[in-house]
């Protein structure tokens, strides 16, 4: 049951823990999508420098998750909240653990590129990575505010979205494959590609996972419909045939 | 109230009656008017036997008024006047035919103050079966004394000392005593009146793991200020505001996701 945004808590010091709270998962949020989109340009780039900036910045991530364990603990031992408060914890103890695992992903991207950096030069497939990597940072940034302003039609949207990620993921894979068989040179760089499209491609689940918890958030339930998934690299076989 | 038995009307507002099967208590379209303030308006509820039926509200919103229609305690104010069915089993309880000694006996109440007679341990509780009659024999009031005391937990601290003054006890031990009184008389319901919350809080664990374990053989339900104590002892949980049943429901979906504004406004601590 929605709560009228106006109403505030008779006991003024528990309002503004929870707002506390809020304010710090919208900074991890912020953190997440600024590790994350220099991770992508690093890679566009080849910024060797910006990818080793985001492999130091992530403790900073990991900080703040400890931070909203220890506001979450205190608020559930202190405070025993209940209803849309209580979701509010919950959501946020979840949201907080999995944008530790998105950062986890960023700094995984920055670390293959340094990588890759060092391999036989080969551009192939960035441009398809950096749509993929666009439309991730988006659908990143969209469910966060979906969380912030409780926009259930927002987080839902973004958790229609994924399919898109999905897509591209296995075009990718196919792609990538490809080339790997086009030149064994290109090995290196296509195996971490591969896994950067991977991470990707994780990023974009985690996102709707926290579509989720604003459906779950708002209205009390996860929603009951199955998610459109069209992640097929599980399966993808390259022909050698094929060129 | 009408004399005549009737049948059961469907409740006039869209709360759902929560019950599976057939309900102990049902109660239908009840108003409670205390002269000219209307203290109950036109609640509509069913409670379920062998549960614990929580009733929450702030002060005044009609909950302890509403639990005392359930054994007529209201009977004695003068200035209470009812309206609407209430029925135990089917049988309407303000019936002119209703005797009403025995509807206490048939539903006990434990208040919020515990209320021993200022009479040994062994007499607080053998009083009402004596008046109502329950045993024969000597041997068959010691076997209640003892199976009374042993359901309410209070047997091991009192086996020894049962001569002395039920006053005598602790807090917590008084309470229970009290519990055990009204179950001496063998009621099929307990009503009970925020019945910890002159108590410690180890005195309240006990009495709220008495209530969880009583539950097996008696429906219960209890007038609450605290929350988390609904929360722990209930299945169930009905909010009263203003003298309205606002919202009745699993207790589980009552304190984590209330349908109605004003719920979620009093459980979340927004009120006022």
């Amino acid at each position: 049951m929605p709560q009228e945004p106006h109403k505030e808590h008779t006991i003024r010091s528990f309002e503004q823990e929870l707002k506390v709270l809020e304010n710090s998962i919208a900074q991890m949020g912020g953190l997440v999508e600024a590790q994350f989109s220099d991770s992508i340009l690093a890679l566009v780039r080849s910024d060797t420098e910006l990818s080793t900036q985001v492999l130091e910045h992530d403790h900073r991530i990991d900080a703040l998750e400890r931070e909203i364990d220890h506001q979450t603990l205190r608020i559930l031992a202190l405070r025993h909240p209940h209803a849309d408060d209580l979701r509010a914890v919950i959501a946020a103890l979840k949201v907080a653990s999995t944008l530790e695992r998105m950062g986890d992903y960023a700094k995984n991207i920055a670390k293959r590129t340094l990588a890759i950096a060092q391999a036989p030069s080969f551009s192939g497939p960035i441009s398809t990575i950096s749509r993929m990597g666009t439309l991730v940072q988006e659908m990143v940034k969209n469910v966060l505010d979906a969380y912030l302003t409780r926009d259930v039609q927002m987080a839902e949207d973004v958790w229609r979205r994924d399919e898109e990620v999905d897509r591209l993921h296995t075009s990718l894979f196919r792609e990538l494959l490809t080339y790997m068989m086009e030149d064994h040179r290109n090995i290196t760089a296509c195996t971490h590609l591969l896994f950067i499209a991977k991470n990707l491609e994780r990023i974009g689940d985690h996102s709707t996972f926290i579509a989720e918890q604003v459906h779950f958030l708002v209205s009390g339930r996860l929603p009951t419909e199955e998610r459109p998934k069209s992640d097929e690299t599980s399966t993808v076989v390259v022909s050698t045939d094929q060129p | 109230m009408s004399t005549e038995q009737r049948p059961v009307p469907t409740p006039t507002i869209g709360i759902p009656l929560m019950t599976d099967g057939t309900p102990k208590v049902a109660a239908r379209n009840v108003n409670v008017y205390y002269g000219d303030k209307h203290a109950i308006r036109d609640v509509s509820m069913d409670i379920s036997q062998r549960e614990v039926t929580a009733f929450i509200g702030p002060s005044g919103c009609g909950k302890s008024t509403f639990l005392r229609c359930l054994n007529r305690m209201n009977d004695t104010i003068d200035i209470c006047r009812i309206d609407g069915r209430i029925a135990i089993d089917d049988r309407d309880i303000y019936d002119r035919k209703m005797d009403v000694v025995q509807l206490r006996a048939l539903v006990g109440m434990v208040f919020q103050k515990p209320n021993p007679f200022p009479k040994s341990i062994f007499e607080n509780i053998a009083y009402g079966p004596r008046i109502h009659g329950l045993v024969d024999h000597k041997s068959d009031l010691d076997q209640l004394v003892q199976s009374s005391l042993e359901r309410a937990g209070l047997w091991k601290e009192v086996k020894d000392r049962l001569d002395q003054p039920g006053t005598g006890l602790s807090g917590g031990q008084q309470q229970r005593l009290c519990i055990a009184r009204a179950i001496a008389v063998q009621p099929e319901i307990i009503l009970m009146d925020e019945p910890c919350s002159a108590l410690d809080p180890i005195a309240t664990s006990i009495v709220e793991d008495l209530i969880d374990e009583l539950r097996a053989s008696y429906t219960i339900v209890i007038v609450t200020h605290s929350m988390s104590q609904a929360a722990r002892v209930s299945q169930k949980t009905a909010f009263f505001h203003l003298g309205d049943l606002v919202e009745f429901d699993e207790t589980e979906k009552l304190f984590t996701n209330p349908q109605e504004q004003r719920t979620q406004d009093y459980v979340t601590g927004r009120f006022g």
